[in-house]
């Protein structure tokens, strides 16, 4: 169903598409979920299908100037157990090279633990605590390493605080990104990922998981002992993208390649829309979450030195 | 003003792979206090005159006409119909309705006196007599109360199957119109035919001396109603396949065939007019599956009055797939009761037919079976019908066919067939 061409770059779109596909102008009209009529009543039923359209935690989108995030419950389960956030923090007093500051961009994607209780609050506690965490240790100057060792820290804590005697305690991983200066770093616990999409697209991330399996070896959450994050600092040689992701992407689409074919060239909010509409297309099996943060040529241009890609 | 609820009970929990959903739609109006002067409203009341009317039964039907003008509101046209093979307007004393006051309610009266039985029986003519004496008096006043009382005695034997069925297609939409069937000479399915398309109901009058208070009572009910031509306009998702309408209560009406395109998701079903009372429907449509967690809206509901698209009451229903079995797999106890209704309905109708087919062991299954269930779901004036047909031993169950039937009992077990009662208890309450 064509719906017409996008008013900016005249390329057809569909019905329902809140989105140009080819050059991600916002198209104003939030079309059904479910099969794209733009008729969703305003009690949030499609006129055309009757489903009602995702509300909640269902499927949850954050834009900001900096960064963009998409959640959604995909097609199989009957709850989203991801939880993401997103921020600017402030300037940046020091970075590894001591040298550049200015704003930085802050995900955080916690997937709660579908075996046990209440993963979603697990994983809603944990970006919470995390997030708050990073802006407040970053706005104090703390540098991004120690910044997310101390909310890796914090969020194992709260999670920790969520478990209720004798039940299967509460529990999610956890990965994050803080994206600014000329610098990422990102942490993680279990299997979530952090991929550099750009020149040289690569996972920054090693899953906490028994290889082959979804068996994690590493949660944030009562049960889970002592938890120490793996933290990673990157230096990127030209614009990009930091994506994290749930494993209900990164499942069916695990190649960076693959994932930066799709989340370059647009705006982030659109990357991450396109990422998890793909996901979804692929069987949407597990919840999805994305959260798209642009490295660009702001950035590089304040750089004057090259810095090796890896420097851990 | 009428004020109008609607609730819908229904499990709209479904299971994986499945899109069946029931839901039964309960509609209230409640009725100004005091009666509404304001609704202009208009009766005509049909009284068969064939020959087979003479003695007791035409002068108990004089009475029960007079007792019909009698309960008229002042203002409310009227006109009187006598019916043979031929339909006679005898008053006024000519093609139109007057106002009720107490002249020409007198005149009304002094007419009916004269009534006298002759000739054959042509309730389609009748009937299309009164359609275009109500078109007229429509002109004059959209969205007035249009009712009309059809009295007879016997088969329609004078009029063809066609013209019949032409001229109650001529007058679908333009009246409501309540039938009594008095004596046994009477046959159900014709005037269930007739009240069906009209919107109106059938009863049984046993006695003729009972009719005068019947036709009084149907008078007051008719002059008790406040809102005409009310729809229920159903909308469906685009790919799913509406299984049927049902009106379930106080009696029994598919309305499935009965259904005005609205849109390419939307139609109308003719309700009638309303005064303060309740109805129920049973929906039912098939959805496409869904996923688990995803909720659909399977069906909105609206009561409207298509003339101006005001929408009187709304309800939603839903449809919402589960893993949880649980969930899934409860029935709904509405819906339960009124499925059981349903059935007791055809069993009680296949039974009674397969009895004048000679088909005695279906008989007997029938309505043994019927009575097990009316007994369960509270049907005491259909327990007590069927009793005088069959015969249930209450040790071992067995079904007996009863050898002597009074026809009085087997018309009335028919008839009433179609009238459901209510939930004895609501859980949900």
């Amino acid at each position: 169903m064509v719906s017409g061409a996008c008013p900016a770059c005249g390329t057809l779109v569909l019905v329902g598409e809140a989105f140009c596909e080819q050059c991600g102008h916002a198209l104003g009209v939030a079309g059904c979920t479910a099969c794209g009529a733009p008729a969703v009543g305003a009690d949030g039923y499609c006129e055309n299908c009757g489903m009602l359209q995702p509300s909640g935690r269902d499927h949850v989108e954050i834009e900001l100037e900096i960064a963009a995030g998409v959640s959604d419950r995909g097609l199989r389960h009957s709850r989203n157990e991801d939880a993401m956030a997103l921020t600017a923090a402030g300037t940046v007093a020091g970075t590894a090279a001591g040298t550049a500051a200015g704003t930085v961009a802050v995900g955080v994607v916690c997937d709660g633990v579908s075996t046990s209780l209440r993963p979603e609050e697990a994983s809603q506690t944990a970006v919470d605590t995390a997030v708050a965490a990073l802006a407040k240790q970053l706005g104090e100057g703390a540098d991004p390493e120690t910044a997310t060792r101390e909310a890796v820290r914090l969020a194992a804590e709260a999670v920790f605080a969520l478990a209720e005697q004798g039940e299967d305690a509460p529990a999610c991983t956890y990965v994050s990104a803080v994206v600014g200066g000329r610098q990422v770093t990102v942490g993680w616990v279990g299997d979530s990922r952090a991929y550099w999409l750009g020149s040289g697209s690569e996972v920054l991330t090693g899953d906490d998981a028994t290889p082959g399996t979804h068996m994690l070896t590493a949660w944030l959450g009562a049960d889970a002992g002592e938890v120490v994050p793996h933290i990673r600092t990157f230096t990127p040689d030209g614009p990009g993208v930091v994506l994290l992701c749930s494993d209900g992407l990164w499942n069916y689409y695990p190649e960076p390649a693959t994932l930066a074919a799709v989340a370059l060239n647009a705006t982030p909010r659109a990357a991450a829309q396109r990422l998890v509409r793909l996901a979804l297309e692929a069987g949407g099996h597990d919840n999805i979450t994305v959260v798209v943060i642009p490295f660009g040529p702001g950035d590089q241009a304040e750089a004057t030195v090259v810095f090796p890609k890896e420097q851990q | 003003m009428t004020d109008f609820t609607m609730r819908v009970d229904q499990n709209k929990y479904l299971p994986a792979g499945s899109g069946e959903v029931h839901a039964i739609v309960t509609v209230e109006a409640s009725g100004p206090i005091e009666r509404a002067p304001t609704a202009e409203a208009a009766e005509i009341i049909i009284v068969d005159t064939s020959g087979s009317m003479s003695y007791d039964k035409i002068a108990e039907a004089r009475k029960a006409a007079r007792a019909a003008i009698d309960t008229l509101r002042d203002g409310v046209h009227f006109a009187v119909v006598a019916g043979n093979h031929e339909a006679q307007i005898v008053f006024p004393d000519r093609a139109a309705l007057v106002p009720a006051t107490p002249e020409s309610r007198n005149a009304a009266r002094e007419a009916v006196t004269r009534l006298v039985a002759d000739g054959g029986t042509a309730m389609g003519r009748w009937l299309r007599r009164a359609a275009d004496l109500f078109s007229d008096f429509q002109q004059a006043y959209p969205g007035a109360i249009k009712h009309a009382i059809l009295l007879t005695d016997g088969k329609n034997e004078h009029e063809k199957a066609p013209e019949f069925a032409a001229n109650l297609a001529y007058c679908t939409g333009k009246f409501v119109c309540d039938c009594r069937g008095v004596g046994v000479d009477w046959v159900v399915a014709e005037l269930r035919e007739i009240a069906s398309t009209l919107l109106g109901s059938v009863m049984d009058i046993r006695r003729p001396e009972d009719l005068e208070a019947d036709f009084r009572a149907m008078t007051q009910a008719a002059m008790g109603k406040t809102v005409a031509d009310v729809a229920l306009r159903l909308w469906t998702p685009r790919a799913a396949k509406l299984n049927f309408v049902k009106q379930v209560s106080p009696t029994l009406e598919d309305l499935t065939g009965r259904r005005t395109e609205v849109d390419a998701l939307t139609g109308d079903y003719p309700t009638g007019a309303w005064g303060g009372e309740s109805r129920e429907y049973h929906i039912n449509v098939r959805v496409p599956a869904g996923n688990v967690g995803q909720e659909m809206r399977a069906g909105l509901v609206r009561l409207v009055l298509p003339g101006t698209g005001e929408v009187l009451a709304k309800g939603n229903i839903l449809a919402q797939w589960s893993d949880d079995p649980v969930q899934s797999t409860r029935i709904n106890p509405r819906v339960a009761h009124y499925t059981g209704q349903q059935e007791l309905a055809s069993l009680i109708q296949e039974g009674l037919q397969a009895r004048n087919d000679g088909d005695l062991d279906t008989a007997t299954a029938r309505l043994g079976k019927a009575r097990g269930i009316a007994e369960k779901a509270g049907n005491e004036e259909t327990a007590k019908l069927l009793d005088k047909v069959i015969e249930v031993d209450p040790d071992t169950g067995t079904a007996r066919l009863r050898r002597d039937v009074d026809k009085a009992d087997e018309i009335a077990l028919d008839t009433r067939s179609v009238r459901t009662v209510r939930m004895r208890k609501d859980p949900e309450a």
